[in-house]
């Protein structure tokens, strides 16, 4: 995916190039591409006057942050304490199997990808998997292809 | 002025001064890695500990390099607590880089005997020299620290020669880890012995004696 300067401009200018506010225009950046591509980092370097190595030291820090393209889909499955006794391993596994990715990938037809998370903060719900920005509670090998199945017929459907 | 004590001895120091730096001036010696002269403090490796009595038979292990003066700080470089505590870390240190040989020379100094730590070589200790001589020394900044907890390292951006970087070769010098590896190639309980290896050394044909230590198998023959 090709960035185009003056998108990254806009952003960085909206916060006043200011070198303070160098995680506020990244995570811009990444809503507006989905990851942080390396073009788009050397703008923000560049326009900042801040080493890359500075930029990309913050880019790679965080979680949040992604330097691969991610897929149409966020499938993030929560290994925490509380879901991994309740079974959160054999739903890992049950994921990867229907996608067909590792933990950190990206599915072939780039709609889906899958994270893995140390607890989301609800263990109540637990085992859990978020799809995008929505909580799937009390998940089970057996439920993981009904809830996948949702995201897959949406949109272009396959 | 500050005074302050270090291992029984009142010395005045000027103030912004380390404890380090204060205790190197009475010709202390206390072992450093991260510390680099002409850099700023860092205060990572902790092989640099120091106890700082504080009394009622109460102490604390400070990093000396990273420690400013202060008046009437009472300071021991060399207790059991602090050599105990320096033993540990090193021993951490050699279970990431056990290659380095800066850190076998400094165990071996320090009398330690086994790495008790499962051995990773990761081939840097992240003390941070090289990216603080890079920006602070050659205003550079072509290197730095990227990611963080396990995957922490030291790297350029995207594994690119960075624009900025001077090829002044400054990054690779002042490493105490990518420095000629130690010699001997087996590791006892996560320590090289080499030096105390008196196995035959062979040396070039036409040696002159470059004096490079050589391990159990000597230097290639050219
Ligand atoms: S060689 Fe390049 S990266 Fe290394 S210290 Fe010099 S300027 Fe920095
Ligand atoms: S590469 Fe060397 S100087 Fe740089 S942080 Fe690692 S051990 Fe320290
Ligand atoms: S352990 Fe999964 S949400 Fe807390
Ligand atoms: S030399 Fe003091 S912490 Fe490294």
């Amino acid at each position: 995916m090709r960035i185009d300067a003056s998108k990254v401009d806009r952003i960085v200018d909206a916060y006043g190039c200011h070198r303070d506010s160098l995680i506020s225009i990244l995570q811009d950046v990444q809503a507006e591409c989905s990851y942080l591509p390396e073009d788009a980092l050397k703008r923000v370097a560049k326009r900042l006057k801040l080493p890359l190595i500075q930029v990309y030291g913050v880019a790679t820090f965080f979680k949040a942050f992604s330097l691969q393209p991610r897929g149409e889909h966020m499938v993030r499955v929560c290994l925490g304490t509380a879901c991994h006794v309740r079974g959160a391993p054999a739903v890992l596994d049950e994921v990867r199997r229907q996608l067909d990715v590792e933990p950190g990938e990206t599915t072939e037809d780039s709609r889906f990808t899958l994270e893995t998370v140390n607890c989301l903060g609800a263990c109540a719900l637990g085992p859990l998997v978020v799809v995008d920005s929505e909580y799937q509670g009390q998940i089970t090998p057996g439920k993981v292809k009904r809830v996948l199945k949702q995201y897959m017929n949406d949109g272009r459907g396959k | 002025m500050i005074e302050l004590t270090i291992d029984g001895t009142k010395v005045r120091a000027a103030p912004g001064t380390t404890v380090l730096e204060a205790a190197r001036e009475m010709g202390i010696v206390i072992p450093t890695l991260c510390y680099y002269p002409g850099l700023s403090s860092y205060g990572e490796c902790r092989v640099c500990l120091v106890e700082m009595v504080k009394g009622r038979g109460r102490s604390s292990l400070e990093a000396s390099c990273a420690l400013p003066v202060e008046q009437g700080q009472v300071i021991l470089t060399s207790s059991a607590k602090v050599k105990k505590a320096r033993r540990v870390v090193v021993e951490l240190l050699l279970a990431s880089c056990p290659s380095s040989k800066t850190l076998q020379c400094m165990a071996s100094n320090m009398g330690i005997n086994q790495v008790r730590f499962k051995i990773k070589p990761r081939e840097c200790i992240l003390c941070g020299r090289c990216v603080r001589y890079c920006k602070e020394q050659m205003r550079s900044g072509g290197i730095g620290f990227t990611g963080r907890g396990t995957a922490r390292r030291v790297t350029t951006a995207f594994g690119h020669t960075p624009e900025e970087c001077r090829n002044c070769g400054g990054c690779q010098w002042i490493c105490p880890v990518c420095e000629r590896a130690c010699t001997a190639d087996s590791l006892v309980n996560g320590l090289c012995g080499g030096c105390q290896n008196l196995a035959h050394v062979e040396t070039c044909e036409i040696c002159t004696g470059c004096s490079e230590s050589v391990g159990a198998h000597g230097h290639t023959v050219y």
